[in-house]
């Protein structure tokens, strides 16, 4: 037991039209978690994608084993926060990894988190894109400035102190993730945004990692012009309320 | 108290510090210094502002390694992945 001692990782993976990716990042994450030797689960919570992941995914319970792959699918798509809490529901770890399954956050830098945690005793380790070796692939100027641009105004606005708001990338104690769920309302890049103002609202304590964002390499992107509507709506609402 | 509030809090304390020495009777250097001196302030910010974002622009990584190393771990997962009889 070189990484772990007692503790148990679980790691919810929401996906959305993920074959492609899901066995790869559960491949990742299988290996990563036996050679560091940590006492792990993969919660898999599928939406009823149109692509057949559910059954990639129940493939992977029989190579992995049902204590490692649990499946907790549920019928259409109702969106990622409440994808979380149904996973969280059945999470038999004291620490729970919260993730994309689309290949963008590398399960290798999981230990690092796990590191960082013990070091501070942090309740929340968050990865972050804006510091030290962190970073992003495959993305354009545009992209990039509207990251670097909306990352800014939010440091100003709300001064949450974490570099990252708006990253799923992120290692919580299970009782701080359930604490924090019951009381974030918002939906899409805001309600990680909302779950760190909180966080911090609540007195808990904030680690950062440095990670490597490698934008998505199968299925689809999405930034439109929306998104970013949406972004400034939330943005300003947790301005005027918290 | 809410940001916003703090936001308007700290504006207010400027704003009424400002106004408080622009009423009273200063030597006509220091007053012309003083009249536009929030908007110097709001010109200043703007460039820090437009400086931070361009900077932190130009020095955002690009993760080259990152993404040939996990395209060599993609390749390493499907084998394997293949060897222990998974369907795609
Ligand atoms: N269960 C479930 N998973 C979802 C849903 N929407 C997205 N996901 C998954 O959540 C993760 C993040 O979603 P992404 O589509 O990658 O969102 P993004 O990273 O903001 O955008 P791109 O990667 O640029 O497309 C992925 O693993 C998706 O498969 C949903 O409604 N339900
Ligand atoms: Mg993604």
């Amino acid at each position: 037991m070189a990484g772990g001692g007692n503790d148990k990782f679980s790691v919810l993976l929401p996906t959305y039209n993920e074959r492609e990716n899901l066995p790869l990042v559960v491949w990742l994450l299988a290996r990563t978690f036996r050679d560091s030797g940590t006492d792990f689960e993969i919660i898999i919570i599928d939406d009823g994608s149109p692509d057949g992941t559910q059954e990639i995914a129940e493939q992977l319970e029989k190579i992995y084993g049902s204590d490692k792959i649990l499946l907790r699918p549920r019928a259409r798509k109702l969106g990622l926060g409440t994808a979380y809490i149904h996973g969280m529901k059945h999470a038999t770890g004291n620490f729970i990894v919260i993730m994309d399954a689309d290949l963008s956050h590398h399960p290798k830098f999981i230990p690092e988190f796990i590191r960082k945690q013990k070091e501070g005793n942090f309740d929340i380790v968050s990865g972050t894109r804006y510091k030290g070796n962190g970073g992003v692939y495959g993305w354009d100027l545009k992209r990039k400035l509207i990251s670097r641009g909306a990352n800014f105004l939010t440091q100003v606005l709300l001064r949450p102190g974490a570099s990252d708001l708006t990253g799923s990338f992120r290692l919580y104690r299970k009782e701080v993730l359930e604490k924090l769920m019951e009381k974030c309302v918002s939906k899409g890049y805001v309600f990680q945004m909302e779950m760190i103002v909180r966080a911090r609202q609540l007195g808990y304590t904030i680690g950062e990692v440095p990670i490597s964002f490698v934008d998505r390499v199968y299925g689809e992107s999405k930034l439109g012009g929306n998104e970013i509507v949406s972004f400034l709506k939330g943005l300003l609402t947790l301005f005027a309320t918290t | 108290m809410t940001k916003l509030g703090q936001w308007l809090c700290g504006l207010l304390l400027l704003g009424s510090a400002w106004a408080a020495l622009a009423g009273l009777r200063l030597p006509a250097p220091l007053r012309q210094a003083l009249l536009p001196l929030p908007v110097y302030l709001l010109v200043a910010f703007g460039c820090f502002s437009l400086a931070t974002v361009g900077f932190r622009l130009a020095t955002f990584n690009d993760c080259e390694e990152a993404a040939a190393e996990l395209r060599e771990h993609i390749r390493a997962a499907r084998a394997d992945l293949a060897r222990r009889g998974l369907r795609c």
